[in-house]
């Protein structure tokens, strides 16, 4: 009987959708090892997100309300995160696995010798009651099932979308706060601005349900907003494909691909798009793929679901119009 | 100003990639090997500062005598020199592991900026850059888009989800940089000629302060176990469009009847 750690990924004071998916998730792995699931918060905003965490499974929750999480770079973050360890008795950690994330997790691990497998597709209890985690290489060509040491804390990043959230009606978590002190090397390195791009109302790539994605085959920046328009319509966040990025038709922050994001949205749209094998290595894992695409040769008719063999410009306006009409 | 860019071997990711089912490492005969394209990125930025501030650069690469051509192909760039560090203890190490033998390469040289790249294209952790700087006891400004430095001032963008925070930190550091930091240039003949006479020293754990707990496949923490291909994927339904966009009509009823409208 333990905890599992949950930590808690936000943006402001609103917890990302992954997190609430891990959470989901680690009800159902506490429940089949015997543990408790306790989340972490760190930064300003605890208060407000307790009842959606707890309705997610969260029983406890740690929580440090300093600006200093933000104010400076990865390590107060970590210095905090220790302490909710001590605090806890706890040896494992889920955390998202995403950019600044994953700093947290690796500076930890090393100051508690744990252990750390990202961006994993499942997890699972295993037999000796350690976890099994699941993730792809190579782009998704290959999965892999690993686990920690015996002995090692086990830290495990979860991909977004790896698993549904689901409010199944907890109460609020109990509040512990966290007794935090930052040595000067953890506030050496100070955050002076954050430059917040693109709009707010679309959802996060990495996160979103369904992805519109638009490449080469757009021609120019201005297909973007016909790529815009069709994700307003059904919810949708905007990727681009690395010759759209490059191109600087659309922010490299949206680059889907092996040296972009990784996204596996229920649906994913991509329109003038080839799918070479490193675009491949950031959508592969979407659950349906539509592709629309004039060549119809291109390669990525061999991964789609559905695919269109025509001229994008004609296609998805119709496709928009469509839509419009069902929708009424 | 010293400059140090660890860079990585990695298999070609066009080419087909098997595991080797002994030690579960990537069988690095069967596939091409090439200088992670990420690196490349971190090799600009370098170069930038070696033109701009004067800075002497050496590349680090730890991996097998085999991977000796990428730290050749790494100084072509117009790197100044490199070490390697080439140990059967450290084969199977995981990332933690790598970051450990890194780490100590990296304190047995003079450095004021180490620069990453944020990922590698075959493992894709990203947790080299920050697991090394906390071993090293230094600030980790990581998914640069964008960095500066003004005497022993660095800033900055570190990019993420929603956009980017601009950091500062004095150097010593570590940075990783993503793909929209620059544009990488192509080595030059010239640069491919020097890059064969350019100063390489070649270490063994025995000359570096390593904590032997942390390295090599018995010692890895994340421990793979079982791998299988992906498998292959039913094939969809294409439609072909007659050139009026009439076929969208047949993708909307496939995306009504799926329940995404
Ligand atoms: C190290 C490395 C890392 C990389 N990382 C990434 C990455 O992260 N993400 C990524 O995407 N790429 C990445 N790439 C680049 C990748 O190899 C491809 O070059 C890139 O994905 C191509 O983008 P694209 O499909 O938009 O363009 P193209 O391959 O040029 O394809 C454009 C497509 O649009 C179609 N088209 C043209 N006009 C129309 C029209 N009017 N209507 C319909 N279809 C049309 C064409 O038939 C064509 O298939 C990487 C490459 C390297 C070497
Ligand atoms: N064996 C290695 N030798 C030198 N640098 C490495 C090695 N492994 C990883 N790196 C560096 O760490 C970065 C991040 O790699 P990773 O954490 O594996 O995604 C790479 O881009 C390299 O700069």
């Amino acid at each position: 009987m333990g905890e599992l750690l949950v930590l808690i990924d936000h943006s402001e004071s609103e917890p990302r959708k992954v997190s609430l998916q891990m959470l989901s998730a680690a009800k159902s792995l506490a429940e089949a090892s015997g543990d408790t699931v306790a989340a972490v918060w760190l930064g300003p905003g605890a208060d407000a997100a307790a009842a959606a965490l707890g309705s997610h499974g969260a029983q406890k929750l740690y929580h440090w309300d300093s600006e200093d999480a933000l104010g400076y770079v990865t390590l107060p973050q970590v210095s905090a995160l220790q302490v909710a360890f001590e605090t806890s008795g706890a040896d494992t950690l889920l955390f998202a696995s995403g950019n600044h994330t994953k700093d947290v997790a690796a500076r930890l691990a090393i100051r508690l010798d744990a252990g750390v497998i990202t961006d994993a597709t499942d997890v699972e209890v295993g037999d000796d009651g350690r976890l099994v985690a699941t993730k792809e290489v190579f782009g998704g060509e290959m999965i892999t099932t690993s686990k920690i040491a015996d002995g090692k804390h086990q830290f495990i990043g979860v991909a977004a979308n790896a698993f549904p959230a689901e409010d199944t009606g907890g109460g609020a978590p109990e509040l512990v706060a966290l007794d935090v002190t930052l040595d000067d090397a953890a506030t050496a390195s100070k955050v002076v601005s954050v430059e917040k791009q693109g709009s707010s109302d679309r959802p996060d790539i990495g996160e979103a349900a369904v992805v519109v994605a638009g490449g080469r085959g757009l021609g120019n920046e201005s297909g973007f907003e016909l790529m815009e328009q069709l994700a307003d319509l059904i919810g949708a966040g905007v990727g681009a494909s690395r010759a759209a990025t490059d191109a600087g038709w659309y922010p490299h922050r949206y680059q889907v691909g092996q040296t972009g994001r990784t996204i596996s949205p229920t649906l994913y749209i991509g329109s003038g798009i080839s799918g070479a094998i490193q675009h491949r290595a950031g959508m592969q894992t979407s659950q349906n793929i539509v592709a629309i695409n004039k060549d119809a040769e291109a390669p990525i008719f061999q991964i789609a679901d559905f695919g269109v063999v025509g001229d994008l410009y004609k296609v998805v306006p119709k496709l928009i119009e469509e839509l419009e009409a069902r929708k009424g | 100003m010293k400059v140090l860019v660890p860079v990585k071997r990695v298999p070609d990711t066009a080419g087909e990639k098997k595991i080797d089912p002994n030690d579960r490492t990537v069988d690095r005969e069967s596939v091409e090997s090439v200088l992670c394209p990420v690196n490349e990125f971190a090799i600009e930025e370098a170069m930038r500062l070696k033109e701009q501030q004067d800075a002497e650069v050496t590349v680090l690469l730890v991996g097998p005598e085999s991977a000796q051509p990428v730290v050749r192909k790494a100084l072509s760039y117009g790197l100044d020199a490199g070490v390697q560090v080439v140990d059967d203890a450290v084969v199977g190490s995981d990332a933690l592991g790598t970051a450990e033998v890194l780490a100590k390469a990296l304190a047995a040289e003079e450095f004021d900026l180490v620069i990453f790249g944020n990922q590698s294209t075959d493992a894709r952790t990203c947790l080299v850059p920050a697991a090394v700087a906390e071993i090293l006891g230094l600030p980790a400004l990581t998914y640069a888009r964008h960095l500066e430095i003004d005497g022993d001032q660095i800033t900055v963008h570190r990019e993420h989800e929603e956009g980017w925070d601009v950091v500062e930190s004095s150097l010593p550091a570590v940075v990783s940089v993503v793909e929209a930091i620059n544009e990488p240039r192509y080595p030059s003949f010239k640069g491919i000629m020097a890059a064969k006479s350019k100063p390489l020293e070649v270490r063994s754990l025995d000359d570096l302060d390593v904590d032997t707990s942390r390295v090599g496949s018995d010692n890895a923490a994340a421990i793979m176990y079982e791998f299988r291909d992906r498998p292959p994927k039913e094939p969809g339904t294409i439609v072909e469009d007659d050139g009026s966009g009439a076929a969208a009509t047949q993708l909307a009823d496939w995306l009504v009847e799926k329940k995404f409208v």
